[in-house]
């Protein structure tokens, strides 16, 4: 066993990447359940991200329009999850279900003619001057732009709802959709709309694994990351920083683990590879021990005649 | 004559099996506040829905000052000057109360303009509130403030309250009617519905009664008896419940040194209770709803356990018993909430009967079900309490709220209690059921049973409790002999002005600030 191979500065560099695809999804879904709707389908719309984006960002060879395109075929996903539970009153649970198993299936059957390509690289954003402080450049001032994106989703969410009249709109839906709907507010609009930008959010968090953070394609490569994301942003008490601070710590265990198999420390590499899910959870629960509850109609199915 | 504020003319709206409202006209005068009186169900709410933009009409028209008045929606309607408090669904408990205010107003100013407007506007008109708490921590009367400032913070025309007062104390309610009169005296109009008839005859200037969507009559409630009013309510003549004044037996039912723990976590705690309930005795529990009363019937019916020798009955220490053990010693309870608690929303009124009755009724044997045995149950049920229902097959959720009530109820009265605990008997049900199932409490006392009676109707207390006690913040007041109390003792018995004191502290620090 070597630990004096573990580089401490590239080890939380790089758990920033391991944790990006889970914060994106994770803020996403955190808009969707503040607004009173939990939608079970992360993962599926996380694959989709991955291979939509793969595919658009080889044929094109640009990995931006790819990026941009993961966004798109994850929230053209989340309009039929958004079909069935808004129009169709369909319950909420066994359609986003639906959701991943049919996106795993789709994506494994777009993903057949890209198996062992490699895609376009995207560029880091080697910030001048700060990228060259020494230990701080390389974790804090050189990454790809999404994983700066990524922070700055979590503050822009944290101010939407805090502040905004948008973001309280979307807190009342979330809170009592009839008394929202009452007030003359657009339940169901609201609705569409919060889960489309998850949708959007967890396809961008989808081609991060597949674009930057492995890069290739491989069937099933979120590997649960979209269960983790839901069950991070109930941990977290539905509150942004603490998704963030969720994804970073599930990140940066994550990539300790990796980097305590490869030091060939005397651990079963089992036991490494769940510890990150259990210490994660575990944090988070005792961090939630504050009670701050869920949203009251989530998962409740809104219908306008009372 | 000068143009009216809002005229209604043949108003009509079906709902598939039911006409709301059918072909109902009325006007609002300026500076009038005017009642809408009736049943549950007699259409008042799908009216005020209409004039709020909620729900559209399928025939009729409205004029507002002389113009013609559609709203397709409520911000239409609010822009044209209306302004609702409604009786349930309108505020967000997770929410503070300023971003309860924004969420009804149109272009709301920043937070903490808006801040500064509420506490104005709510020192104007004597609602004492402060901004920045959370509306699920705030006492029934102080969310009605709420509602209230959201609405005046419009400068509204017309203001339509929907049974304001029943969830208020009477000191909240002279508050309450202290202001409206102060709008009215500014200009402003107010639509007033409630089935009180009391709070009417003092406050309102002109009623209209509505029966069954039609409007049936209308008279200056000033100068009309309370009975008249009732009557036209009803289309029939009321009959008031009569009871045969026995000498109260032994004590069956004692209660001391109660505390309990609330089950949710926006519960109340029960802290030190002590009564006792006597053989032909109602003890009536009034109090403002969520000061305990859920918990209490929890603790007296089973549900939840206590520590020992807090509950005894007929001597015995029932307090680590459950419900059906309960039953077995003839202790019986019939819960508020109908659709949940009380009856089995999916279920057929037979095995609903089943639920509470298999033990008392010998309905089930060696774990096999009695069904025509349980069956008859049920008819007897319906049969004796005029539920009115195609028969004992039909589902619980498919019965009116006021029918289930007596079904509810009656199951508990038909299993010859020894003890009978009710919350809220009369809740939804219109006057006449309601005089019936006070009848049957009365007569059920009469043959010996002690029946502890929770509401938050206090007129109903005074009818039919010999005692009267009040549950405030999970205490219970003295209990008294309920013959001769004034509704002002009352007020007090229940806590007074909930909050009252709180905010004349917050006034007199704002004052040395400044």
């Amino acid at each position: 066993m070597d630990l004096s191979a573990i580089n401490p500065v590239l080890l939380i560099a790089s758990l920033m990447v391991a944790a990006t695809p889970l914060l994106l999804a994770a803020i996403g879904e955190l808009i969707v359940e503040k607004a009173g709707v939990l939608n079970l389908g992360v993962e599926g719309m996380m694959i989709i991200g991955a291979i939509a984006g793969f595919a658009i960002a080889v044929e094109t060879t640009s990995p931006m329009m790819g990026l941009l395109a993961a966004m798109v075929a994850g929230a053209v996903l989340s309009l039929l999850f958004a079909f069935l539970t808004q129009f169709a009153l369909a319950n909420q649970v066994a359609s986003g279900l639906a959701l991943t198993l049919f996106g795993l299936g789709l994506s494994a059957l777009m993903g057949q003619s890209y198996v062992g390509i490699k895609p376009p690289a995207m560029a880091t954003l080697d910030i001048p001057v700060l990228s060259d402080i020494p230990v701080l450049g390389p974790i804090l001032f050189s990454h790809d732009p999404v994983l700066y994106i990524g922070i700055a989703l979590t503050a822009a969410v944290w101010w939407f709802l805090k502040k905004s009249r948008g973001g309280l709109i979307l807190r009342a839906v979330g809170e009592s959709h009839d008394a929202a709907h009452a007030l003359g507010y657009n339940v169901i609009r609201v609705r569409i709309l919060a889960i489309m930008f998850g949708g959007a959010c967890a396809g961008l968090g989808g081609a991060y694994i597949s674009l930057i953070r492995v890069p290739q394609w491989t069937e099933g490569m979120t590997a649960g990351i979209g269960w983790i994301a839901l069950a991070l942003v109930v941990f977290a008490s539905w509150k942004p920083w603490r998704v963030l601070l969720g994804a970073y710590l599930f990140g940066g265990i994550n990539v300790l683990q990796l980097n305590l198999q490869a030091a060939g420390i005397a651990i079963p590499v089992e036991y490494l590879a769940m510890s990150p899910y259990l210490i994660t959870i575990l944090v988070l629960v005792i961090m939630s021990a504050d009670k701050s509850g869920a949203p009251a109609s989530l998962g409740r199915t809104f219908h306008a005649s009372q | 004559m000068t143009t009216p504020l809002l005229s209604i003319k043949g108003l009509t709206k079906a709902y598939p099996g039911v006409v709301a409202n059918d072909d109902v006209s009325f006007d609002i005068g300026h500076n009038e506040v005017h009642a809408l009186l009736g049943e549950n169900g007699a259409g008042k709410s799908t009216l005020v829905k209409m004039i709020y933009g909620l729900v559209k009409p399928d025939s009729g028209t409205m004029t507002w000052n002389g113009q013609p008045f559609a709203p397709s929606e409520p911000k239409a309607a609010r822009a044209s000057g209306v302004a609702m408090v409604f009786q349930h669904f309108s505020l967000f408990d997770a929410l503070s109360v300023a971003e309860n205010v924004a969420l009804g107003m149109e272009n709301p100013p920043s937070m903490r303009d808006l801040a500064r407007r509420i506490r104005r506007v709510s020192e104007t008109y004597g609602l004492p509130l402060d901004p920045n708490r959370t509306v699920g921590d705030l006492s029934a009367g102080e969310r009605q403030r709420v509602e209230i400032i959201r609405c005046l913070l419009q400068d509204p025309k017309l203001l339509i309250m929907d049974e304001p007062t029943s969830v208020l104390t009477p000191q909240e309610v002279d508050i309450l009617f202290q202001t409206l009169n102060k709008l009215k005296a500014e200009g402003t109009s107010i639509l007033y519905i409630s089935h009180k008839l009391e709070e009417i005859r003092t406050l309102c200037d002109h009623a209209t009664i509505l029966r069954l969507g039609k409007n049936v009559g209308e008279c200056v409630p000033a100068q009309t008896s309370a009975r008249d009013m009732a009557e036209m309510m009803v289309g029939d003549t009321l009959q008031t419940p009569t009871r045969t004044t026995e000498k109260a037996g032994d004590v069956v039912l004692d209660v001391s040194g109660l505390t309990l723990e609330p089950s949710n976590p926006f519960g109340t705690t029960l802290k030190n209770i002590h009564f006792t309930v006597r053989a032909g005795e109602i003890l009536g529990i009034g109090g403002v709803a969520g000061n305990g009363q859920d918990e209490l019937l929890a603790a007296l019916s089973g549900e939840a356990l206590t520590w020992p020798d807090a509950i005894k009955v007929n001597g015995k220490d029932v307090a680590n018993l459950g419900p059906n053990a309960r039953r077995d010693l003839g202790i019986l309870a019939a819960p508020e909430e109908r659709l949940g608690h009380a009856a089995a929303p999916d279920l057929s009124l037979t095995e609903n009967a089943l639920l509470t009755g298999a033990i008392r009724e010998g309905l089930s044997n060696k774990g096999f079900v009695n069904w025509s045995k349980t069956a008859e149950f049920a008819d007897k049920i319906i049969k004796q309490f005029d539920v009115r229902t195609p028969g004992n097959h039909v589902a619980a959720r498919a019965l009116s709220g006021g029918n289930l009530q007596k079904f509810v109820i009656g199951r508990e009265v038909l299993q010859r209690p020894e003890v009978l605990v009710v919350n809220q008997p009369t809740w939804g049900v219109d006057a006449a059921a309601a005089a019936s199932i006070r009848q049957a409490l009365l007569d059920l006392a009469a043959g010996g049973a002690a029946i502890v009676v929770i509401s938050q109707d206090l007129d109903e207390l005074m009818e039919i409790s010999d005692r009267f006690g009040a549950l405030n913040e999970g205490r219970m007041s003295d209990i008294r002999p309920a013959a001769g109390l004034t509704i002002d003792e009352i007020g007090l018995m229940m806590g007074g002005a909930h909050g009252m004191e709180v905010a004349n502290v917050g006034d007199q620090q704002e004052g040395a600030g400044a």
